[in-house]
């Protein structure tokens, strides 16, 4: 039985660096594969609307006629699926997150 | 092929004997799971010692026939039978802990049952 | 003499100590519970109806967002599933990718229940200190896979992300160095009396009850019942040499020593399986369809967990079928609370490792 194991590691990070990021003053720094959110590159797309049949959280939605491409940035739960199946390869994951949100909105991409 | 997997086709007047004679030979009860097939129901019931996977299969061709607990034999059953009797609307009868269909919340009733549809 | 006086207490489904919602009806006698009736329910989300609308390549998103915790391995459990229908051959490169971030994901999860834990037991301190070590965890995983906890890094027919030599040597390095860390805060959990003091000789669950019940996992181990799915040899276990960490005595304290001791054991099969990769193929081409059954069977942080797949040739699979390590804990849980005194029920509640959203899918 031992008491007070715990002190002397209690003590000793006192007098250390906190292990916590001072966020916002200091940004988080994300890796190269992180999975943030995905961009598009709105001039390449055909509009085939294969990710928006593939996406399991439905949150893309291809519209040929008006030329359209939208994200419910919300609903996207970042799996890359769409940058998979992307036959023009206009679709990539970026590895920072989206802003947050007050409102629950749709961002439109028009290529029209 | 990762393991081999037994898999028996038995009767509903089998299934406690069948149930007892595994429970007896150190057997214990892994899962019971329900499928929906077209017309029917079939119920799995699965087993395991030692790594050997035993699986009873049960085709329910009358959907308003009870079938008997396996909660005499493997007390855990009860959960497993009460989540079927919720989500597919099959009875069973005699189970040791029976919560009348309140085990699952759900906002449709018996959402699994194929006249559900 | 008359008999004590019973109350019933309701015991969650939003307690402090709970981070999921599961409710329990305490019968208590004074301070002492002498029955608890366990109600589920609260998160029933339908996942396993989702399949017969979902193309059975793109459902492994779905599946692996089951759980949040140990959502690779639901991932893999499902691929498993589906590559044993189509015998489809993974390569082997594959298969031990799959191992090595099968151990993180349960190097990650351990350190999460010893933190709620230790949170449980009102030990703060202790609390912060093993989830900074899980931080670093989740950094590496963030690293190779791109996800924190949702790893999105296996598919049917191999793996999506690659871990090229010189990371692999970068993260047993690291890993090496995070062994002597977790080693100091473990000690903490093995040694200290206050610890102790809470886990010890409460909640006993033995060796025949928890196997007659169908425990799975740490709490079955924990009472002395040598069973590990990862035996069974699924992705490349089979060329991995370990022995199932077991204790004998059954109570929290134990399943509290199996998972410390897992951990160390995890990062030894991850410097196993480094060893023995080889460069090779990610993944395998996949067509056609799936027709038949199969239980894939693998080895969650929380112990067994099974797939039942039903395929009937279309892409769209006929069933799907999760049960869950904590589904199948709940019946020990229920055995062991009777006889515990009412301010343990929150630790012994946690000692099963409860994953509630994950057991009603």
């Amino acid at each position: 039985m031992k008491i007070f194991v715990m002190a002397a590691k209690v003590l000793k990070s006192l007098f250390l660096k906190p292990a916590t990021l001072g966020y916002p003053f200091v940004p988080r720094v994300y890796y190269k594969n992180t999975r943030g959110k995905i961009a598009i590159e709105i001039a390449k797309c055909i509009y085939c609307g294969a990710c928006q049949r593939k996406c399991p959280a439905q949150a893309l939605n291809v519209n040929k006629a008006e030329k359209n491409w939208v994200i419910n940035r919300l609903r996207c739960i970042s799996c890359g699926y769409c940058v998979d199946v992307c036959p023009k390869k206009c679709l990539t994951m970026e590895n920072t997150y989206s802003v947050s949100a007050t409102k629950k909105e749709e961002e439109v991409f028009s290529g029209a | 092929m990762i393991e081999e997997q037994k898999l028996i086709d038995i009767e509903v007047k089998d299934l406690l004997s069948q149930a007892g004679d595994l429970c007896k030979s150190g057997y214990r009860l892994v899962q019971i799971g329900c499928t929906k097939l077209p017309e029917t129901l079939e119920v799995n019931y699965s087993f395991d010692k030692d790594y050997k996977f035993i699986n009873l299969k049960v085709k329910l061709n009358d959907l308003t026939v009870a079938l008997p607990s396996l909660s005499g034999i493997f007390w855990s059953a009860f959960l497993y039978e009460n989540e079927i009797h919720d989500l597919f609307g099959i009875k069973f009868t005699e189970m040791a802990v029976d919560y009348k269909g309140n085990f699952y919340r759900t906002a449709v009733k018996r959402g699994f049952n194929p006249q559900n549809e | 003499m008359n008999s004590p006086k019973r109350t019933i207490i309701p015991f969650g489904p939003q307690h402090p100590v709970l981070p999921e919602p599961i409710h329990l009806d305490l019968v208590v006698e004074d301070e002492k519970v002498v029955e608890a009736i366990p109600s589920l329910g609260f998160v029933h989300r339908g996942l396993e109806k989702l399949v017969e609308k979902r193309d059975f390549i793109d459902f492994v998103y779905v599946a692996e967002r089951i759980c949040g915790i140990c959502s690779f391995i639901h991932g893999l459990t499902y691929c498993i599933a589906i590559e044993e229908i189509m015998q489809i051959q993974v390569p082997a490169r594959a298969n031990y990718l799959r191992v090595i971030w099968s151990e993180l994901s349960r190097l990650h999860s351990h350190l999460l229940w010893l933190g709620l834990t230790a949170d449980a037991f009102g030990f703060e301190a202790l609390f912060m200190h093993t989830w900074k070590l899980r931080e670093k965890i989740l950094d590496i995983i963030e690293e190779t896979t791109g996800g924190r906890v949702i790893f999105g890094s296996s598919k049917v027919g191999g793996v999506r992300k690659d871990i090229t030599p010189e990371k692999l040597a970068e993260i047993i390095f690291k890993l090496d160095s995070y062994a002597k860390e977790i080693k100091e805060i473990t000690d903490v959990f093995v040694n200290d009396s206050s610890v102790k003091h809470r886990l010890v000789g409460v909640g006993i669950l033995s060796k025949q009850d928890a196997y007659s019940l169908g425990a799975v996992g740490p709490t079955l181990r924990a009472s002395g019942v040598n069973i590990d799915m990862r035996k069974l040899g699924y992705a490349a276990y089979k060329e991995i040499d370990f022995t199932p960490v077991t204790e004998t005595s059954g109570d929290s304290y134990a399943r509290c020593l199996v998972r410390i001791r897992e951990l160390f054991q995890s990062i030894d099969i991850i410097k196993q399986a480094a060893a023995k990769i080889q460069p090779g193929e990610l993944e395998v081409k996949v067509s056609g369809t799936p027709n038949g059954e199969f239980f894939a069977r693998t080895e969650q942080p929380r112990g067994e967990v099974i797939y039942y797949v039903k395929a009937n040739g279309t892409r769209f699979l006929q069933r799907l079928r999760v049960r869950t390590p904590t589904f199948a804990n709940i019946p020990a849980l229920v055995k062991l609370l009777p006889g515990c005194q009412l301010a343990d029920v929150p630790v012994l509640v946690l000692t099963i490792d409860p994953c509630i959203s994950c057991t009603e899918r």
